[in-house]
């Protein structure tokens, strides 16, 4: 290929970002719309569409970083996806209940979030619908807990 | 014959002698017999040869490691460090690692086939130490002077493709095959341009002996003037037939660990590592006997130190580029051999046949 | 060569290894049809350990993420720390932090091209990256007494004042090194082998690259222009002067051209940064505990982008802290770059990459 692809002045300003998905998804709530963040807090259910529409709509090119939570009464999956079209790093929390830890798995959407999302199962537990490849990645296959709960205590005989 | 020869026979004659007296002291029938044919022709000539033989192996061994200790030295000083300080100016070093691969533990892999895994390293250090036997010093001091010695020193050089074959199947390993393969494949490539530089040669000088052609050389003129794009094809292919870097792919420790040799752990594998240095100052000597003029040179120092000193010559050659350059891959040795080296090798006979027709040698 | 096809275990012990991870591929002949990298012989259980300790003992804990590259990380750890404290560090911290960081950068990319050396079995690029990368250790020694987990840069600043001389002293050996990078440069880029060696191998394009999560200098090496320090600046390199250097073949030379580059920019950066450091503390005071909440703070890190999320509830050890770091997704990008080369082209191709297992897997 012989073109570079820049990002050297931002789009659009993240107000409007954050105006469009509110028009578009009047559940998602904005945590935060800073200059160069938003932070964003998104049922479950719509989580897959939301990040969609994120991609797609708004310029989200890149994912960051997928990351849980273990609140004790429900986890936290945090998507933290860049868009470097707008100069900015947005964080998307969706809130899961304890005994049903699962959520939609965007790796159909940004490849980067495969090893992420399977490093999530493996150590927190939560399970990706929609993952092509989901098994643990840094515990052995055989290992029976999620080490990074809260309820795992460091120094029991496992 | 050499003059080795015949110092050699003049001393075990001399020797032959002494032992047949001591046996004569002993004033018992059949050990005065046995002392009598012990001085016949046929016993002394054996033993003399015996002899020149094992002599000469000792010294062409003894340059050989000369050659690891310049590689090691030389290495360092193009990397910016000293290379082995062990002894004078690091000459023990190569000892001292003799040494202690002498003392390691035999180790046969379970599931390898036992006998061919034994016998693929002793033919190719066989063959190695064979070539000792074919190349003169000078036309004094060797062992035998075969009329063919040329093509024979190719020849049982082109012995090492078969025992690499076998020793790296027999290993019962992957890595050891693939490296095997490679290395096959990589030698069998590189020899046909290195016997056609070697035709070109003969062409020119007619004789297929080093005395001959070295004769040659001194009568007309060096042969790296007219042949000077097959010197340059004869070095690069001796490169790879030494498995150095740019070539050393079989040999890649960055993915086969040791390639073909992987397996083998104690004497075998030093021996196997000191005929890999072998076999390039092998190379190396053909090059200085075939391009440079052998031995010849003026009369103030000795042949043999002007053939050795050429030899060092070349074989500084062949660390520079070793120091230089990054390994190359398989396929591009394989291309570089059949489309690169064979046209200039091919080129080059033509040279030699044109300057033979045109009456110019 | 049989014709079905075999797996091979490229690793977790093998020579051209920089860390311990396993690489299984597929192979066709010498043809590579699938790969996949295995990784987790190094985890440590970095991100529950920290659960157990205070906000600087972690300090330390950063360093060893990554011990190629530790200062960035030591640094990233101390920036989001700020953050969620809400201070900030005073302006010689922060010029400090920005050309030692620098200083690192060049460090690590010296690190990598000794391993580059060593991949292609070229052992003299090896020395000579070692013997440059012997001048900045040098100086980083001076500066913070480790050469190599550094443990330099504090919540609110940084540990101790630049020593005597120091500028004097950076400066000579940026001028030294800037003689001899043109000398390692020419070893490489008029080698005949080595262009046969990586030009063209590895290719990656610059979307798909975007998409797989790639990021740093492999991503700019596929022409896309983006670099953390110029997007979503951090410290003071919005007052810094440099160009993000980018390459638009996407292979394996476009990535080793991209890091020598970037190696001379950095020098362009601390040149900057050491003369603009304005006089006062180096140091402010923390508070024990942080307010409740959480951060995300990333950086340009030499392998490409690291990002840490920091959840506090309010008591003197972080509830949650999360590390991402650039070389696990490089690691989980790279089978499209291995398939359809052959087996020989692994150690070029991974090699370049800068591979560093401890920030993998923590």
């Amino acid at each position: 290929m012989s073109q570079v692809i820049v990002y050297d002045t931002p789009d659009r300003s993240v107000e409007d970002l954050a105006n469009d998905l509110k028009a578009k998804f009047p559940a998602v709530e904005v945590l935060k719309a800073a200059p160069k963040r938003l932070h964003l807090q998104v049922p479950r259910d719509i989580s897959f569409e939301v990040c969609e529409f994120m991609k797609e709509g708004l310029n989200f090119e890149h994912c960051s970083c997928v990351t849980t939570v273990d609140y004790m009464d429900h986890f936290t999956v945090v998507f933290h996806l860049s868009s470097w079209t707008n100069h900015i790093l947005s964080e998307v929390l969706v809130d899961l209940p304890r005994d049903d830890p699962t959520v939609d798995s965007i790796t159909p959407l940004w490849g980067g979030a495969n090893w992420h999302e399977r490093e999530a199962y493996d150590l927190m537990g939560i399970v990706f619908k929609g993952h092509p490849d989901l098994r643990r990645i840094m515990m052995p296959e055989e290992f029976r807990f999620h080490p990074l709960r809260k309820d795992f205590i460091v120094g029991r005989r496992v | 014959m050499s003059n080795l020869y015949i110092e050699l026979t003049n001393f075990t004659e001399w020797l032959l002698g002494l032992v047949a007296a001591l046996l004569d002291w002993t004033k018992l029938g059949f050990l005065s017999d046995f002392g009598e044919w012990l001085q016949t022709a046929p016993v002394v000539d054996f033993v003399s040869t015996l002899l020149v033989a094992v002599i000469f192996l000792i010294t062409a061994m003894m340059f050989g490691l000369c050659f690891i200790w310049q590689e090691r030295k030389f290495l360092g000083r193009f990397m910016d460090r000293r290379g082995t300080q062990v002894g004078f100016l690091g000459f023990f070093q190569n000892f001292a690692d003799g040494i202690k691969v002498v003392l390691k533990e035999h180790i046969v892999p379970k599931d390898s086939d036992h006998r061919l895994f034994e016998l693929a390293i002793f033919a190719y250090l066989a063959s190695t130490f064979m070539l000792f036997g074919c190349i003169p010093f000078s036309d004094n001091f060797y062992v035998i002077n075969v009329n063919l010695a040329v093509l024979l020193g190719v020849a049982i050089f082109a012995f090492g493709p078969f025992s690499i074959l076998i020793g790296g199947w027999s290993s019962n390993n992957k890595f050891t095959l693939i490296g095997g393969m490679r290395a096959a494949a990589q030698l069998i490539a590189l020899e046909i341009p290195l016997l056609l530089c070697i035709v070109a040669v003969v062409v020119l000088t007619g004789d297929l002996s080093f005395v001959g052609v070295v004769t040659w050389q001194e009568e007309n003129i060096w042969l790296i003037v007219p042949l000077c794009i097959g010197a340059l094809t004869f070095f690069i292919a001796a490169i790879g037939e030494s498995e150095r870097i740019p070539f050393d792919l079989p040999e890649a420790e960055a993915e086969l660990v040791e390639g073909w040799a992987t397996e083998y752990g104690d004497v075998r594998w030093g021996l196997q590592m000191a005929s890999d240095y072998f076999r390039a100052y092998i190379l190396s000597g053909l090059f200085t006997m075939l391009f440079l003029g052998g031995w010849a040179g003026p009369e103030f120092i000795w042949a043999e130190a002007w053939y050795l000193g050429k030899t060092f010559v070349v074989f500084f050659f062949f660390i520079w580029v070793r120091a230089a350059t990054v390994r190359i891959r398989t396929d591009q040795i394989l291309k570089l051999g059949w489309r690169r080296l064979l046209p200039m090798a091919v080129i080059n006979l033509l040279i030699a046949v044109a300057l033979k027709v045109a009456g110019v040698f | 060569m049989p014709s079905d096809e075999m797996w091979i275990n490229m690793g977790p012990q093998h020579p051209f290894n920089h860390g311990l991870w396993n690489l299984r591929v597929k192979l066709k002949g010498e043809t590579i049809t699938q790969a996949e990298p295995i990784i987790g012989y190094l985890h440590r259980g970095w991100e529950k350990m920290v659960e157990n300790r205070t906000y600087s003992q972690i300090v330390p804990l950063a360093d060893r993420l990554c011990y190629g590259s530790s200062l960035s990380w030591n640094h990233l750890y101390c920036l989001t720390a700020e953050r969620l404290f809400g201070i900030e560090a005073p302006d010689r911290a922060k010029y400090i932090r920005v050309a030692v960081l620098e200083l690192q950068r060049i460090t690590s990319h010296l690190t990598w091209l000794m391993a580059v050396g060593t991949d292609l079995g070229s052992y003299t690029i090896m020395t000579w990256s070692i013997r440059e990368r012997e001048l900045f250790l040098d100086l980083l020694c001076k500066l913070s007494g480790a050469r190599m987990t550094y443990n330099y840069c504090r919540i609110g600043g940084v540990r101790t004042d630049l020593p005597e001389n120091y500028e004097r002293d950076v400066l000579r050996v940026l001028d030294e090194f800037e003689k001899r990078l043109r000398d390692l440069e020419s070893l490489m880029d008029e080698n005949e082998p080595f262009l046969m060696r990586t030009v063209g191998i590895g290719k990656i394009d610059g979307r798909t690259a975007m998409n797989l999560g790639l990021t740093g200098p492999i991503m700019r090496a596929s022409g896309v222009d983006m670099d953390l320090r110029k997007l979503d600046p951090y410290e003071v390199y919005a007052d810094m002067n440099f160009e993000v250097c980018t390459h638009t073949d996407g292979d394996v030379y476009a990535r080793y051209r991209v890091r020598m580059d970037e190696m001379r920019e950095s020098m362009k950066i601390v040149r900057q940064a050491l003369a603009a450091v304005p006089s006062g503390p180096i140091r402010v005071k923390v508070p024990r505990c942080p307010p409740k909440g959480n951060v995300v703070c990333h950086v340009e890190d030499p392998r490409g982008e690291s990002l840490m999320y920091m959840v506090s509830d309010g008591t003197e050890r972080p509830y949650r802290l999360k590390v991402r770091s650039p070389n696990f997704v490089n690691l989980s990008a790279s089978p499209p770059m291995l398939v359809g080369f052959k087996i020989s082209d692994v150690p070029a191709i991974m090699g370049v990459m800068d591979m560093c297992i401890g920030e993998t897997d923590r």
